[in-house]
């Protein structure tokens, strides 16, 4: 994982997800047969007077034990929906229910659920320990019990032997860890959180997100993550909604919506992707615009125009003529580990092709060289418009 | 050389404003303390004397011995008292106000802010006079209260303590109000929302949270009443009457009708000290609480 240089972002999605099927496995096939923990039917939320619409008929079954995350761009409403579990917020319309239960009408105070806040909210005033022991405190458990849960917790976080530090005195991802036990001491039955690693650096970050999952799997809570970094949300969640205006576009496991999203979207905002308008010729055959006939393996919608979506990584090069889609290179990328080819196909259609450098660094291609492209019907969706 | 003489033409300023405006009118007052009295006012400036003080605490009886006289300690203890009430008073009044104003939406808070300090813009004398009207018997509150058959007589409020605390309550509450609010509307919300995530109800938000957060406020805010309450001249003059003379009164009189100067300088001094040696041990007990490991 000590790559001498940052991985590009977009490469490293696309590893993620290609990995993701060997590692989630396991836990994939127990949150199959789990039961339902949050559920929201039909969520309607708008504020200012009705002015702005963030959630519209939002339905989201939740499981039990699982790292569900909330991935949209900012004013997308997934922080709205976790506020309105949590209880800050009130819906319009529509119901949640916890394990089957509904929570409408309870305060916050009063909903086994526990939140993580983007800016950590670790009470200034009280110690490590005292933030902690806080929410135990509420609940009025015995006073030999919440000393040992909070060491427990301290402990789960990696924090002893701060008990007695101040907010004040600790780093920001030391904070973060706070909020965690916290939030984690109260068992809650659901755990939401709230962008919690938007604030801290690169680094930690990356580290903060390991560190989340390992405490996922450690305590089996269900976690609610809310996040605008696709990369992030790749890499912990057993499942993802992808949000856009206060809809719900896709559920699904990152591999699920990394290789078959559902909406163009979503394909657009998941990793890098070429995006190729096309018209129905015929079962799995479709024309470009520019005149030019692609094949593809699954039949598609029956609709006539269409979205073709094709990763980048998935494209090849190869040499003119033949099968292979004739096109010019503008730009040719060294990124380290790949060699992005931006070129232009027939009729002027941008398009991206990733090669990784898996035989070290060549450039037998170069800006301005006629090229082939090859598409592999099996490397193509198609998405209605 | 340079440097020296720079930092001096830069400290003049500040030297010159503390030195000129405060060091010296106190010097001179502790000065006047221990002065002669004149025999028409004033003082005579070169002999001095300790009479001042003793004054404070002994009078002379007749056959010119010195015997302890608990009066001006008695209007001491009756001023601290007055200001402490005050003090209590003006909290209960102004922290719930100051945490209405702080949750409403901002541009609403700012017209309140505005509104707390309009007292401000009429004179404090016009201002207790209107308490005269308000409390005196046959005025305004007597006679609602009358008519609704809810005290006998009168209410005879005009002329005693509590008129005195009524008066210094309104006078001073923006003063309680605005250090309150400040604390308040910058806490941040997510605390309190915290709070509650973690189970606390709004009385337990609101005493493990919202309290120890605004104390800040709260503490200035009380020393900002309690100090000048103490001295505080007006209210008392007017509204409490002169069984219930405080120090500000007093120490007026010694420099208008007692023609006693060096008496007054030397109430204000003991008053003065009084009001350090209370902040002292104030910021020595925030002191070890901020130590606090």
């Amino acid at each position: 994982m000590s790559a001498p240089q940052p991985m590009p972002r977009h490469l490293e999605v696309a590893r993620i997800a290609a990995m993701k099927p060997d590692i989630a496995a396991a836990p994939g096939a127990a949150v199959r047969t789990a039961t339902i923990a949050v559920d929201c039917r039909n969520i309607t939320k708008t504020f200012g007077a009705g002015a702005v619409r963030a959630l519209d008929g939002v339905s989201l079954a939740i499981r039990s034990n699982e790292f569900f995350t909330l991935l949209g761009p900012s004013g997308c409403g997934k922080t709205t929906l976790l506020r309105l579990i949590a209880g800050f917020e009130t819906q319009d319309s529509g119901t949640i229910l916890l394990d089957g239960k509904p929570l409408d009408g309870l305060p916050p105070y009063r909903r086994p659920v526990n939140t993580v806040f983007q800016s950590y909210a670790v009470f200034p005033h009280l110690t490590v320990a005292e933030n902690v022991a806080f929410g135990l405190e509420m609940q009025r458990r015995p006073r030999a019990e919440i000393a040992s849960r909070v060491k427990e917790m301290l402990a789960l976080v990696k924090l002893e032997g701060l008990e007695s530090r101040k907010p004040a005195q600790l780093s920001g991802g030391q904070q973060q860890r706070v909020a965690l036990a916290r939030a984690l001491a109260n068992k809650p039955r659901v755990l939401l959180l709230d962008e919690p690693l938007s604030a801290l650096d690169l680094k930690l970050r990356t580290e903060m997100q390991l560190e989340l999952k390992r405490l996922q799997h450690e305590v089996g809570i269900t976690f609610v993550f809310v996040t605008h970094d696709q990369h992030e949300a790749l890499t912990m969640s057993d499942r993802i909604a992808v949000m856009r205006a206060g809809h719900v576009l896709q559920v699904g496991t990152p591999e699920e919506i990394y290789e078959h999203p559902t909406a163009r979207f979503v394909a657009d905002f998941i990793g890098e992707t070429n995006l190729l308008d096309a018209t129905r010729i015929g079962t799995a055959r479709y024309r470009l615009a520019s005149g030019v006939e692609i094949e593809t393996a699954e039949p598609g919608p029956p609709e006539a125009s269409v979205t073709l979506v094709i990763r980048p990584e998935r494209a090849l090069l190869a040499p003119v003529g033949g099968s292979a889609l004739s096109a010019r290179v503008e730009q040719v990328v060294y990124v380290g580990s790949d060699t992005i080819y931006l070129v232009v196909l027939e009729g002027g259609l941008r398009f991206r092709v990733r090669e990784q450098n898996r035989d070290g660094p060549r450039s037998r291609v170069r800006a301005g060289d006629p090229v082939g492209i090859v598409m592999p019907p099996a490397a193509i969706r198609v998405l209605a418009q | 050389m340079m440097g020296a003489l720079r930092r001096a033409g830069l400290l003049a300023p500040s030297v010159l404003t503390i030195g000129v405006l405060l060091i010296l009118p106190l010097g001179l007052m502790a000065f006047v303390s221990t002065l002669e009295r004149g025999p028409t006012g004033g003082v005579i400036w070169n002999q001095h004397t300790a009479d001042a003080y003793v004054q404070f605490l002994f009078e002379r009886d007749l056959t010119d011995r010195l015997v302890i006289n608990t009066d001006y300690l008695h209007i001491f203890g009756r001023s601290i008292v007055v200001a402490a009430i005050t003090t209590a008073v003006t909290l209960a009044v102004a922290f719930p106000m100051a945490l209405w104003m702080a949750f409403q939406p901002p541009r609403r808070r700012l017209l309140l802010v505005f509104i707390v300090t309009v007292p401000f813009w009429t004179n404090i004398l016009v201002r207790n006079y209107a308490w005269i009207l308000l409390l005196r018997n046959d005025g305004v509150i007597d006679w609602v209260l009358a008519r609704l058959g809810l005290t006998g007589e009168h209410i005879n409020v005009l002329y005693t303590p509590l008129a005195t605390t009524i008066g210094l309550t309104y006078s001073f509450l923006p003063y309680m109000v605005l250090p309150i609010y400040v604390s308040l509307e910058k806490l941040d919300r997510r605390l309190i929302e915290a709070a509650f995530d973690l189970g606390a109800n709004r009385w337990h938000a609101f005493r493990r949270v919202i309290l120890p957060l605004s104390m800040p406020g709260v503490v200035g805010g009380a020393i900002l009443v309690f100090v000048p309450g103490l001295g505080a001249f007006i209210s008392p003059e007017l509204l409490g009457g002169a069984k219930s003379m405080m120090i500000g009164s007093l120490i007026q009189q010694q420099f208008g009708q007692s023609r006693n100067w060096p008496f007054g300088a030397a109430l204000s001094f003991v008053l003065l000290v009084l009001v350090l040696m209370a902040l002292a041990a104030h910021a020595a007990r925030y002191r070890r609480k901020e130590a606090r490991p």
